[in-house]
């Protein structure tokens, strides 16, 4: 069974075309927003730092050169999960105005839920990512 | 932005965006007129003097651009034009400034989303050590993506005495986005004719990819002389009726000369011109008048060394030696 995670934002939405991310991106540049291409393949929630697909993008004025690195992102980690976050600098520091997927793997096994037993009678709770029992960089192949 | 003016056919004729109707009419005109680039086409013929051959050549592609909008507004499906460039011609003879125009047509006519030009030369394109090329190339190309990139004298990419100069890396790149991203992206190569040439020949995979090759003429004598005068015109200067007859006669002497770079020496002897015209005025005693500030006398024309030197080989002409009569 394969379950969907959902991490930013039109993640429980079907997954955007070509042409719609073109459109979202459009709209940070048009923003002044830096956009960044991140991949990963551990899908843990807390999981908040992503590797970088280079540098963030600050001086394009158009989509296409966005969408192109997206598109050597998912050839070089198809299998992984990739994201477009864009940063607005207009607040003092690079903060976060939108991030969503733009890659999955093809099958995402989902996420276990560990019980501890703690001092007395307590339960402490954790979320085991299925895929992260594989070594990082073979999770998805 | 020209798309929100178009999409509306203010004309009373029926929709041609309906599906099977062969017989709606089109009106070619009113569409030129809607993208506005008649107004660009206008300007480059008053600005840019001469040029015959570069002028008909882009507004056949404005035609083409223009139909292939029509086309679409009918669903007529076709494959997006490639519309990769080179200019090829002698210095000085308006290929940046026709790259700059196409970049301008190219947005009117929204093939381009942008409307930027990009100019950049080897240096922006091509890394110090290995594994530096690629990314560099990679970020120009971005940047320049949805507008024009304008690659100045294009043949210094490749250098085949250098086996492992990187500019190949860079070229391979190139040829690879100009094929796969050809709505995104225009390529515009210039330099010299016979090194492009040469370029071209070392390299086929480039000149197969683009599609106009735009030789630029050298300026004839009046239409360097119209050039001077357009020139001076906009900088707020004007010749006297012998100073007239003395840049005529300059400009005939100096095209003869070596490293005669067109326009770009008509523009380098009027600044010397004005120089001396400013050394002039300090000279006379008295009060100047406004026609004293921006008149050009014989005189600061005659003064040039090209009068002097004649058919002689030199760099530039920036002597101001002694006055002699024109030959």
């Amino acid at each position: 069974m394969s379950i969907r995670i959902t991490q930013g934002t039109f993640s429980f939405l079907p997954d955007l075309s070509d042409e719609q991310i073109t459109k979202q991106i459009k709209y940070c540049i048009d923003n002044g927003f830096a956009v960044n291409v991140e991949y990963t393949d551990d899908p843990h929630p807390r999981n908040t730092y992503w590797e970088m697909w280079g540098p963030p993008m600050f001086d394009l004025k158009d989509p296409a050169g966005i969408l192109y690195e997206v598109n050597e992102c998912r050839k070089a980690f198809g299998n992984h999960y990739i994201r477009v976050s864009a940063f607005d600098a207009s607040n003092g520091v690079e903060s976060l105005r939108l991030s969503f997927i733009v890659n999955r793997p093809q099958d995402e096994p989902g996420f276990r839920l560990e019980r501890t037993d703690t001092n007395g009678r307590n339960m402490r709770y954790a979320l085991h990512a299925y895929s992260t029992e594989k070594p990082s960089g073979d999770r998805y192949s | 932005m020209s798309k929100s003016d178009d999409s509306p056919k203010d004309n009373s004729e029926p929709s041609p965006a309906a599906e099977n109707n062969d017989n709606a009419l089109i009106d070619l005109q009113e569409e030129l007129r809607a993208s506005h680039v008649q107004e660009v086409l206008d300007r480059l013929d008053r600005e840019l003097v001469g040029l015959v051959p570069v002028k008909t050549r882009i507004r056949e592609i404005a035609a083409l651009l223009l139909v292939d909008r029509l086309r679409k507004k009918l669903a007529i499906a076709s494959e997006t034009p490639t519309l990769h460039m080179s200019f090829t011609g002698n210095p000085g003879t308006g290929k940046t400034t026709v790259a700059q125009r196409m970049a301008e047509i190219l947005h009117r006519l929204e093939y381009s989303r942008t409307g930027q030009l990009v100019a950049v030369t080897r240096d922006d394109l091509v890394g110090q050590y290995i594994g530096h090329t690629a990314p560099k190339t990679k970020e120009v190309i971005k940047r320049a993506m949805g507008g024009v990139l304008f690659i100045d004298e294009a043949y210094y990419l490749y250098r085949p005495e250098n086996e492992r100069d990187y500019g190949q890396e860079s070229i391979e790149i190139l040829l690879q986005v100009m094929e796969n991203n050809r709505d995104d992206l225009v390529v515009i190569l210039a330099g010299y004719k016979n090194r492009m040439d040469r370029f071209f020949q070392s390299n086929p995979g480039m000149r197969s990819r683009v599609a106009h090759h735009i030789d630029f003429p050298d300026y004839t004598h009046d239409e360097l002389l119209t050039i001077a005068k357009l020139m001076l015109a906009e900088l707020n200067y004007r010749f006297s009726t012998e100073a007239e007859a003395a840049i005529s006669e300059y400009i005939r002497i100096r095209m003869q000369l070596d490293h005669f770079a067109n326009a770009r020496s008509i523009r380098n002897a009027l600044d010397r011109t004005r120089l001396r015209q400013a050394n002039r005025l300090f000279a006379t005693p008295g009060p100047l008048s406004k026609q004293d500030l921006i008149t050009i006398e014989a005189q600061e024309i005659l003064t040039s060394r090209v009068f002097t030197e004649g058919q002689r080989d030199f760099d530039g002409d920036k002597g101001t030696d002694q006055p002699t009569a024109a030959s």
